[in-house]
């Protein structure tokens, strides 16, 4: 492999992008030059969405995660109700019952007070519906400016029973993966908004907790070796991290996977392939073969995975990579995005 | 090149004089230039490309044309019709 | 979707395939023009259900590749300015310059924008009379027109502060180039079928008779370009050279007469220089003198620049056909999506990137193609 030096000076490589917010290459590759390589230890290591630590023989998951969705409000959510969401998923896919968390608001200076008083409220509802408490918080102010209007940090803590061990490394070839619903509801109804980009849908955000639905998940079997919620980046992204982390390759099939026909509509305009589009009420699970078709039948059985489908399988072939038979029959791979996927003309 | 899909016509309007469609596409809707197909009309499918129609789909064209795809393709689903590797 | 769905249909796509092997005695490379084309290939598969003696080698149809590296730059040395709105379609913004990109731009605090429609930059001129808007008017045929409607929208509205980067190329000239070439190794093309649609394909005749190559038409999706493979292959092991038309629900003999007109009352033809490929003579559109404070180039006088391609990048080759982007030493090694080397590689069309994205796994030489 030739390494050779780049026609880019030093100062433009040794800038925080746009990219490496997306959730696709750059941002894991962020993660391990800057993050892990300062506070590696054994719990951050397994990179799992949420942190499991045991004090005194108690199983704790511990998570984090920041809101700075634009707009503000969209169909089917808010980023008050985005941030309960979020964090309790996080929490629901390490198999925990989320119990607390935190919000910390970053306010730009200016920033209306009947604007926050909204978003506050919805993420009280979001808090109570999903069974959770605003336990601790923060407030800050940043010169106008400074900030992009309102930015929301949330830590959650939930209790993970004994018997419930979920990771990535338990994968194995031949496991089953399972996806909740219609993927890409959530960044096309963002995109929907977005000056310059503007069109008409009735597509709403998936924006949901998903905490039940795990918990219906795993009742129906201890078959499942780990799950994810796929946020930003995408189904593919999400698979991507899931086969890096278990050596092991995953084969999906395209015709399995469903998508909403609005959501297809403005991928198809844009451009967009809906593999990368976040979403922020789907939950996709290694399921072993045995255990698959039961889980399946349980996840239907919830208002959340009523569309639940088995999209692939783990494979020990190409491991690390996935890849996906297409509509038409070939098999192609599909891979880690380096930054944001963009709308195109070509 | 040249991402252009084909999108039905829902109502058409003048506005300072361009001729502009509500077009729809799968699910959703956007505003679209009829400038450089005049003759377009509600229910037409049109080609959409940056927000222009530049064609209108000739759907008695299609339909001949597909029907001749689709007739070989139950024919070579027929035992003794190759399959490619 | 309509128009969309049935051409990707599994069936009819195997028994073109078949239909293909079939009829495919001899080895033959065909080339399809168009960068829309080569990501539905890789994106799907298609050149696997080909048959062995069949090649399919991607041509300079992406106007993001071909781009030249000055305009880029230009680009680029506007969008850093202050007061400036710099509008782009999404492609362009991660293509390298010779230092930085448009999103190194942005992240520098330049205001660097995305739109669908060229249309909406003017409307953001309109919106904000106080910013001078800038749109990078890049494309081929296709888009030539929507993007005159953009200037002469523009005009008319007398929005003083809006101009246009204008980097549009013409596909014939660069064809009959790739044809007229002694290296070229192509038998057979496959027609762009949005620029025809455009364009019409009465200037294909004199390009397939002079160089006895058939031209087929063709649309985007599977079934399209599968079906513009079979008619060339009859064509060429019947000895024939001729244009075919596959795309008949889009595209006409004449093409779309309005939008040649429209085009021809803002652009006029000029000389273009092609990244990777060198100056091709009246293969461009710049803006009509009467247009010329839409111009960019002249609000802004930014003076010219000469730049330099990494030596290494195999992009003029690859973009000629000559050459596979797996031929290319630095291919996924020292040249990637998130550090790329050449404009094929950072293109959502592509031919590197295609490959990259979809066929990395099959190590060079592998790959079925």
């Amino acid at each position: 492999m030739l390494t050779l030096s780049c026609a880019m000076p030093p100062a433009a490589r040794d800038q925080v992008l746009l990219g490496h917010g997306s959730g696709g290459k750059m941002s894991s590759d962020l993660v391990r030059d800057v993050f892990l390589a300062a506070f590696h230890n054994p719990v951050l290591d397994r990179l799992d969405d949420q942190a499991l630590v045991e004090i005194n023989g108690v199983r704790l998951a511990f998570t984090t995660d920041s809101f700075v969705v634009k707009p503000l409000f969209f169909p089917g959510g808010d980023i008050g109700s985005l941030a309960v969401h979020g964090t309790v998923n996080d929490l629901a896919v390490g198999g925990a019952r989320p119990l607390f968390i935190s919000a910390a608001f970053i306010l730009e200076e200016g920033f209306p007070l009947e604007t926050l008083r909204r978003v506050v409220a919805s993420l009280q509802r979001a808090a109570e519906s999903a069974g959770v408490q605003v336990v601790t918080g923060d407030t800050k102010v940043v010169e106008k400016g400074s900030g992009d209007g309102l930015f929301i940090n949330t830590s959650g803590l939930g209790l993970v029973a004994e018997d419930v061990r979920l990771s990535a490394s338990r994968a194995r070839p031949g496991d089953r993966v399972l996806l909740s619903g219609a993927i890409g509801d959530h960044g096309i109804a963002i995109l929907a908004q977005r000056e310059g980009l503007e069109f008409e849908s009735t597509i709403r955000s998936d924006s949901a907790p998903l905490h039940t639905l795990a918990a219906a998940m795993l009742a129906a079997s201890a078959g499942i070796r780990c799950m994810r919620d796929p946020t930003r980046g995408g189904l593919a992204s999400t698979l991507n991290e899931l086969a890096a982390q278990s050596h092991a390759g995953i084969e999906i099939d395209e015709r399995a996977i469903p998508v909403r026909e609005e959501v297809r509509g403005a991928c198809e305009l844009l451009g967009l392939d809906p593999l990368y589009v976040a979403n922020e009420g789907k939950l996709a699970a290694i399921v072993e073969p045995a255990a698959a078709e039961r889980v399946l039948a349980a996840m239907r059985h919830h208002t959340l995975g009523r569309e639940a489908a088995i999209i692939g399988t783990v494979t020990e072939a190409h491991p690390g990579l996935v890849t996906m038979r297409t509509t038409v029959g070939p098999t192609r791979v599909v891979d880690m995005l380096a930054g944001d996927q963009l709308p195109r003309i070509c | 090149m040249c991402l252009a899909v084909p999108g039905k016509i829902l109502e058409t309007e003048q506005r300072d004089g361009n001729r502009i469609a509500k077009v729809q596409f799968g699910g959703i809707a956007r505003q679209v230039y009829l400038n450089f197909v005049p003759e377009a009309q509600v229910g037409d499918y049109v080609m959409v490309h940056v927000g222009f129609a530049i064609s209108r789909v000739d759907a008695g064209e299609a339909a001949r044309t597909y029907r001749l795809l689709e007739s070989m393709g139950l024919a070579e689903g027929e035992p003794g019709g190759a399959e490619p590797e | 979707m309509k128009y969309i769905d049935e051409y990707r249909g599994e069936r009819i796509v195997r028994s073109l395939a078949g239909q293909i092997a079939r009829h495919a005695r001899r080895p033959w490379q065909l080339m399809e023009i168009c960068g829309g084309q080569t990501h539905t290939i890789m994106r799907y598969g298609l050149d696997e259900l080909l048959p062995e003696n069949i090649r399919l080698v991607h041509g300079p149809g992406c106007p993001v590749c071909v781009t030249p590296l000055e305009m880029v730059d230009k680009g680029i040395e506007i969008a850093s300015r202050p007061g400036v709105t710099f509008v782009s379609y999404g492609d362009m913004l991660r293509v390298p310059g010779s230092r930085l990109d448009l999103f190194r731009v942005k992240a520098a605090g330049g205001d660097v924008r995305i739109v669908y429609s060229p249309m909406d930059a003017v409307k953001l001129a309109r919106d904000r009379r106080d910013r001078r808007v800038v749109f990078f008017g890049i494309g081929f045929e296709t888009t030539a027109p929507a993007n005159a409607m953009a200037v002469w929208e523009a005009r008319r509205e007398g929005l003083s502060n809006f101009s246009m980067l204008v980097s549009l190329a013409l596909t014939t000239p660069a064809i009959r180039l790739l044809l007229s070439s002694p290296k070229n190794l192509v038998q057979g093309f496959i027609g762009p079928g949005h620029v025809c649609t455009v364009t019409g394909y009465q200037e294909y005749e004199s390009l397939s008779r002079d160089f006895q190559a058939p031209i087929v038409v063709a649309g985007f999706e599977p079934l399209d370009l599968l079906e513009a493979v079979s008619m060339l292959v009859k064509q060429l092991e019947e000895g024939r050279a001729e244009v075919e038309n596959q795309y008949v629900r889009s595209v006409s003999y004449e093409g779309n007469v309005a939008a040649q007109r429209f085009v021809e009352s803002v652009f006029e033809v000029s000389d273009r220089k092609w990244r990777g490929i060198g100056t091709i003579p009246g293969s461009g559109l710049r803006l009509r003198p009467e247009f010329a404070r839409f111009d960019a180039e002249e609000v802004f006088d930014v003076g010219d620049f000469a730049a330099e391609e990494p030596a290494e990048c195999i992009s003029a080759e690859v973009l000629q056909g000559l050459k596979r982007p797996t031929d290319c030493p630095l291919f996924a090694g020292g040249c990637t999506p998130e550090s790329p080397r050449g404009a094929p590689m950072v293109s959502a069309e592509g031919a590197c990137a295609a490959y990259y994205h979809y066929r990395r796994h099959a190590a060079p030489g592998e790959c079925s193609c």
